[in-house]
């Protein structure tokens, strides 16, 4: 032990450990449906239905989906991976081991968050591979590809981290993946660009969060966007910056954690 | 370093149901004594031990571990706790090795210095040739003993057991006893809940009892047990005992032909009495309490509180 900075550290390193080891340990369950369901993507909506849709903006069907279907991927797994975790660390109770350690609540975060990170990117890196059988890898910008990737899986790691503060069973934590955020997903245009919509939803499809991190990825990636991506990147640092000082907050009051 | 390991003033907490589960209690507990906090179900104790490691939120009051406020400095004052909670709360999926070096690792101890120290652990309790295995296939005494260990990782200054023996069968009790006796004579202070009285009994220096959120009873064990009056022994005699059988000035209750049940006051001894009865041809081969003597006190506070 030592001081608070040492031990915050320490305990920083231990979570993420733990984290990495969980859904490492559990792979084919965290890191091989992910690769099986964009296989059947790409073949489904971008070999056989894609053909018949042709180019969209001089790319073929495949490799415009190729980045949502990235995205989706990535967010879905940070998501799951932190309210899993935290969630059956609070079912059955060992979330006190760190409760009554003297971890900050801010370490606490950062471990859960990057547990969510490193999965998130490691099913980012299997999908990547897989798809160079089916796709034309391109990247517009690398730096910026990375730093989207990267923010979503923030993100969606918090969404995910207040789910599980919040659950008090197993239907919750199923809620906003199912209700919330999989139809914002779908309608967020991975499979479509919104010029695609009739009038009044182009509007609509505006107010989905998630159409600017899926257009601020194809444009790093083809450089090509429905939406102003300084606009995209200004949501995606400002949804972080909310969602992280929502979770310090409740993490502070111990909501769903200290009674 | 402050003399005392813990200090508590004038804690309360009210549930958000509404439930007071403590009224402001006060304890000062010194650096080096072996506690028992004990009190009947839902008298407050788990809701005291959780206000300490802060899995509960105290409505008001203070608290100073080793004259560290919690509520200034929490980071230090939990370095010097160790926690065996009443129910099982590790990880069933993780290996018994892991769940200690994580453990140490929230205190801030790394991975190269706990490996040492959980191998010196495991062994002393009995565990080291399960390190590899998962906690789930633990036997219940085995799981008790790993949440002992996991607890001392950090080699906590004061450690708090929250009924560690429920459950456990009398070896892994006794080793237990054993062990938490050796820790206290080397330093650690510690902090026992417990149904079991004899245990309290037989380990404690002191003795706190609360019942609904109340402190009843704060002093030492000693002075504790001095107040008991009366203490009834079972004797068991070489003889058969006739139900007639009677003795000046003693109440004796004849369970069978071999059995008597005898109350001796503190005015009164019980060399004088088997004197008595050996006079009346009776000699006795053994004898016990009947209920331990902190059982029997235990129960007159709790009942008069009750009332």
């Amino acid at each position: 032990m030592g001081s608070n900075l040492n031990i915050q550290a320490v305990a920083y390193k231990t979570i993420v450990r733990k984290e990495v080891l969980r859904f490492s340990r559990i792979w084919k369950q965290t890191l091989i449906p992910p690769v099986i369901t964009n296989i059947l993507y790409f073949i489904i909506f971008g070999n056989l239905i894609g053909d018949r849709i042709g180019e969209i903006e001089s790319f073929s069907y495949t490799d415009f989906i190729f980045p949502g279907l990235l995205l989706m991927s990535v967010i879905t797994h940070s998501y799951t991976n932190t309210v899993s975790s935290l969630y059956i660390s609070k079912y059955h109770r060992y979330i006190e081991e760190l409760l009554v350690s003297p971890i900050q609540n801010y370490t606490i975060l950062a471990g859960f968050i990057t547990g969510g990170v490193i999965r998130g990117l490691s099913v980012g890196v299997v999908v990547i591979l897989a798809a160079q059988f089916f796709v034309t890898f391109t990247v517009h910008n690398i730096f910026l590809m990375l730093v989207v990737i990267f923010l979503s899986s923030t993100l969606f790691s918090m969404c995910g981290f207040l789910n599980g503060l919040f659950a008090n069973d197993w239907d919750d934590i199923n809620v906003i993946p199912t209700f919330i955020m999989t139809p914002l997903t779908y309608l967020g245009g991975i499979f479509f660009s919104i010029s695609m919509l009739p009038g009044i939803w182009q509007e609509i499809a505006l107010i989905n969060p998630i159409l600017y991190l899926i257009n601020a990825l194809r444009f790093s990636m083809l450089g090509i966007t429905d939406v102003s991506i300084m606009i995209a990147f200004s949501i995606i640092l400002l949804f972080n910056i909310v969602l992280a000082s929502l979770c310090l907050y409740f993490l502070n009051i111990g909501k769903g954690l200290r009674t | 370093m402050d003399s005392s390991a813990l200090v508590i003033n004038n804690l309360t907490k009210t549930y958000s149901n509404g439930l007071k589960a403590l009224h402001g209690i006060n304890l000062e507990i010194p650096h080096g004594d072996f506690f028992a906090l004990l009190g009947p179900n839902g008298a407050g104790k788990s809701t005291t031990i959780g206000i300490i490691t802060s899995l509960i939120k105290k409505t008001s009051g203070d608290i100073k571990i080793y004259g560290i406020d919690i509520d200034k400095d929490f980071v230090k004052a939990k370095t010097y706790i160790g926690l065996v909670p009443q129910e099982i709360n590790f990880n069933t999926f993780e290996p018994i090795s892991e769940i200690i070096t994580n453990q140490a690792g929230y205190y801030g101890v790394t991975r190269e210095v706990a490996l040492p120290e959980a191998e010196k652990l495991l062994k002393k309790l009995n565990l080291w040739d399960k390190r590899d295995q998962y906690s789930r296939n633990l036997s219940g005494g085995m799981q008790r003993r790993l949440m002992v260990a996991r607890a001392l990782i950090h080699k906590p200054k004061l450690l708090i057991l929250d009924e560690p023996t429920a459950g456990a069968d009398v070896e892994v009790r006794r080793l237990m006893w054993d062990y938490l006796k050796f820790l206290n004579e080397n330093g650690t202070t510690i902090i026992l809940t417990t149904h079991y009285l004899e245990e309290a009994e037989h380990l404690c220096k002191n003795i706190a009892i609360i019942d609904d959120g109340k402190i009843l009873e704060n002093s030492s064990m000693k002075n504790f047990l001095s107040q008991l009056k009366n203490e009834k022994f079972i004797l068991y005699t070489q003889e058969k005992v006739s139900k007639n059988l009677t003795l000046e000035s003693r109440n004796l209750n004849i369970i069978d032909d071999h059995t008597i049940e005898v109350s001796i006051s503190e005015d009164s001894d019980i060399n004088s009495l088997i004197q008595d009865l050996s006079i009346k041809g009776i000699k006795v081969k053994s004898l016990k309490n009947k209920t331990s003597r902190l059982e029997e006190l235990f129960m007159r506070l709790v009942d008069k509180n009750g009332k």
